[in-house]
């Protein structure tokens, strides 16, 4: 399991980076980026797929 | 204050100056909802109102066929002889693409969660500072003592503008935002005052450059030159209108909910570690505003014949509220935990300041329920709410209880 951001697709709505701070954190813009390589545990899986739920621009994908 | 006839169906004649909307859009959202997805105006010279989020989202997000140009509706257009596209009136909120990255990605690091968070000391001795001049007063009024200073002082900091002045911002924005009925020539005549204003402010940080948002942008380059004056000017008036009655209206919106609700208010005290979430259902539920766009070109979109020039107003407030995007979506339910809402936009025109107003808004509500665990509106029928394209409680008399 692994989470990416679509860099195209997000326009910085600070989501993710404050449901789930151990798995995003933001650019110099303001953008969310993945911290490390994304990949998810059994912790992290959860607050990754809360922050999936709440990004407004759906740019959030997580592949099985 | 021009007359004007009352609207009989929102469906076919939509105000967003009615006083019934004013005072309570949502159930003439909820209406249109079911009857017609977009409804339609000839007010204004004529406009589109979508309300479901998927229509909502689909214009926000459309570049192509709409235009940022102008995103307050008024009775006039924008003319020849203002700010071309795609520049705009106020970089980079009037600007599409592609310039509309560069004037953004200008002002975006001033705004990012880093230096934004940076800020939350002075936030808060502001919000304390307020309380304390409050005493132990038993009945307060929570907008036009509390709610309306923040943000007025808060940008007026980060603009760098004397202290002194914070009354007149406040007569600005409501120029800017609230006297949208006004003809077209009074409306004008109105802007001048501000126009004299801001250029002061700018040949006196030409003058004496310092450590603010004015110098910063004085001093910016865009492909190794300096900014136009004009761009300069319309990205400090986006700041001032933009950064008080949008975040004001979310702080006092916010109370008058919490006064209203006292099992809401109750939790919120009760267990502090809620108020990330709260903050979203707030920005959910009383999402303050809604943006313009114009046509680009004629054509039939949404199953709508748009016509040039045609206004669309972006109802993120009414998107919100959409029952096929949220569970429950007409209800406030403080720890909502899956909450996409579009308070601050959707696309590449997503509220810049959208970390300074949470910031703002969370500071505000701790600091608030920390001085008054417990308190209840006074006079239902005394609360106001601003009116045009920014909704939020303004006068709000609260009785502070034991």
């Amino acid at each position: 399991m692994k989470v990416t951001i679509d860099a195209d697709i997000c326009q910085g709505q600070g989501r993710c980076f404050s449901i789930a701070p151990n798995i995003f954190d933001f650019d110099d813009l303001g953008n969310g980026v993945v911290i490390g390589d994304g990949v998810l545990n059994s912790e992290t899986m959860e607050s990754a797929r809360l922050a999936q739920l709440n990004c407004p621009e759906h740019a959030i994908f997580i592949e099985e | 204050m021009t007359i004007k006839p009352p609207v009989e169906d929102f469906a076919t004649d939509w105000d967003h100056t009615d006083p019934q909307w004013v005072a309570d859009p949502y159930p003439i959202w909820e209406d249109l909802r079911e009857r017609c997805p977009v409804a339609h105006t000839d007010r204004y010279g004529g406009g589109w109102f979508p309300v479901t989020h998927a229509g909502v989202s689909a214009i926000a997000k459309d570049t192509e066929n709409f235009t940022s140009r102008s995103v307050v509706i008024g009775n006039g257009r924008p003319t020849e002889e203002d700010p071309p596209a795609p520049i705009g009136l106020a970089p980079p909120i009037t600007s599409d693409p592609p310039f509309h990255q560069i004037a953004r990605r200008l002002v975006l690091p001033a705004l990012a969660p880093g230096p934004v968070h940076a800020l939350e000391p002075q936030v808060r001795a502001l919000c304390v500072r307020l309380l304390d001049a409050l005493g132990n007063r038993e009945e307060i009024n929570a907008g036009s003592e509390f709610t309306q200073f923040i943000p007025v002082a808060v940008i007026r900091q980060m603009l760098g503008f004397p202290e002194a002045d914070e009354d007149l911002f406040r007569e600005f924005v409501h120029v800017v935002l609230e006297a949208v009925d006004l003809p077209e020539e009074e409306r004008i005549e109105a802007f001048a005052p501000i126009e004299e204003y801001f250029i002061r402010q700018i040949e006196d940080h030409q003058a004496n450059p310092a450590n603010d948002l004015t110098s910063y942008l004085l001093d910016a380059e865009i492909g190794g030159q300096k900014l136009a004056l004009e761009h300069v000017f319309g990205t400090m008036i986006l700041t001032l209108v933009a950064g008080i009655d949008t975040s004001w209206s979310a702080i006092a919106s916010s109370l008058w909910h919490l006064s209203t609700h006292p099992d809401d208010l109750a939790r919120l005290v009760n267990e502090p570690e809620l108020m990330p979430v709260a903050i979203e259902e707030f920005l959910r539920f009383y999402a303050p505003v809604t943006m313009a766009r114009l046509v680009k070109h004629d054509m039939d979109y949404l199953g709508c014949p748009m016509k040039q020039d045609d206004w669309i107003l972006l109802g993120f407030p009414a998107a919100n509220r959409d029952p096929d995007v949220f569970v429950d979506a007409d209800k406030f339910i403080i720890d909502r935990a899956e909450n996409r809402h579009v308070a601050f936009g959707l696309g590449i025109h997503r509220c810049a300041g959208s970390n300074l107003a949470r910031l703002e808004l969370r500071v505000a509500l701790e600091e608030f329920i920390k001085r008054y665990p417990r308190f209840e509106l006074v006079d239902a029928d005394a609360v106001t709410w601003a009116q045009g394209q920014v909704r939020g409680a303004r006068n709000l008399p609260f009785r502070i209880l034991k």
